[in-house]
């Protein structure tokens, strides 16, 4: 069991840099963060990277591994580690700072831009809805509000790498969950942000998405979803 | 930084790659297509010359693979316009590997009808 990995962290700045090698002793239930932290304590202490919780509910501790973007607290080295080696570069899709920290402004951003926001209804202290958890429309905000924004699944899109302005899966995946909120005030305002250029029609279906989505989401269901209730609200007349 | 990338290594990714290339493969054939069709304003015989060329083997396995496409890209379309239109099911890899054995079985009847 005790042999070391073989680890290539990308070191740089601003997009500018390469590949460093290290060598990490191999323990039982190592995790892919053990390993970068390992390397910043022990190997090279001006190594940057993020993370906070250790426990896969923060979100800021994604990078690519093995060219696949995952959330490294929570990815066991056994199950990503090929020929006992481990390359680890930032997120991609997302401008670079440093070493392993990306800038994550541009996603949060564009949450925002694609309506990810609760407003309420303000005549809800008044009429105090009753939702129930089983119903079809909670279901769907269910299944997708356990989103943690670690922005793997805007790394591992093709769109968000092809247009600027697409405002990636976990935006729509935020906006889906909104529109099928019974307690928001203006569902049509939601179908509006994401009928925008960069919005959900700018999805391809390619699925990366839900395939890579540590908390096992599926933002190219919720995307299907918005385009459905925009076609409808456009037959509609209210779009 | 140039990034190498595998996460396009799955299902869905490989039914949009061949949904693109059979639609751009479909758009270049179709033009030729009418170009043939024209003939038959010039003569008949002209046509009628067109056909019995295409009764050859690699023409005919030629047809064949423009059938594939054509049905390949009608089921792709098929499926998004149901879960972008219509609902959304969770059996995404059974209707894309369908779409693919339809149209592969589809080919081949035309080849063994040919
Ligand atoms: S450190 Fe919080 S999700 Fe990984």
């Amino acid at each position: 069991m005790v042999s070391d990995i073989k680890v290539e962290i990308f070191k740089g700045e601003n997009g500018q840099g390469d590949f460093v090698a290290y060598e990490v002793p191999r323990l039982e239930s190592q995790t892919v963060l053990d390993v970068v932290t390992y390397i910043q304590r022990k190997l090279d202490p001006a190594l940057a990277y993020r993370f906070a919780c250790r426990v896969g509910m923060c979100g800021s501790c994604a990078m690519m591994v093995n060219n696949r973007p995952r959330w490294t607290c929570r990815t066991h080295v056994e199950e990503v580690v090929k020929q006992g080696q481990l390359k680890i570069a930032p997120l991609r899709n997302l401008p670079h700072i440093r070493d392993l920290a990306t800038d994550m402004a541009p996603f949060f951003d564009k949450m925002q831009k694609a309506g990810g926001c609760f407003v309420a209804d303000a005549t809800v202290p008044q009429h105090m809805l009753e939702i129930d958890p089983l119903s079809a429309a909670r279901q769907e905000v269910d299944a997708g509000i356990e989103c943690i924004g670690c922005a793997v699944c805007y790394a591992a899109c093709d769109v968000a790498a092809w247009k600027a302005d697409y405002v990636g899966p976990a935006a729509l995946n935020r906006a889906w969950t909104l529109v099928k909120d019974e307690r928001v005030a203006d569902v049509n305002w939601y179908l509006k942000q994401v009928a925008l250029d960069g919005g959900c029609t700018s999805c391809h279906t390619q699925g990366a998405c839900s395939v890579h989505c540590p908390k096992s989401l599926n933002p190219s269901r919720s995307i299907a979803g918005l385009k459905q209730a925009m076609a409808n609200a456009f037959l509609k007349g209210v779009l | 930084m140039k990034q190498l990338v595998e996460s396009r290594a799955h299902v869905a990714y490989v039914a949009f790659v061949v949904h693109r290339l059979s639609g751009i493969s479909l758009a270049v054939f179709l033009p030729v297509h009418f170009l043939v069709l024209g003939l038959v304003i010039e003569s008949t015989a002209a046509l009628d010359g067109f056909i019995a060329w295409t009764d050859q083997p690699l023409v005919k396995a030629a047809e064949a693979i423009l059938i594939v496409l054509l049905c390949v890209h009608l089921a792709g379309g098929l499926r998004l316009l149901l879960i972008e239109f219509v609902v959304w099911n969770d059996r995404q890899k059974l209707f894309i590997s369908g779409g693919f054995a339809i149209s592969l079985a589809i080919g081949l009847l035309f080849l063994l009808n040919g």
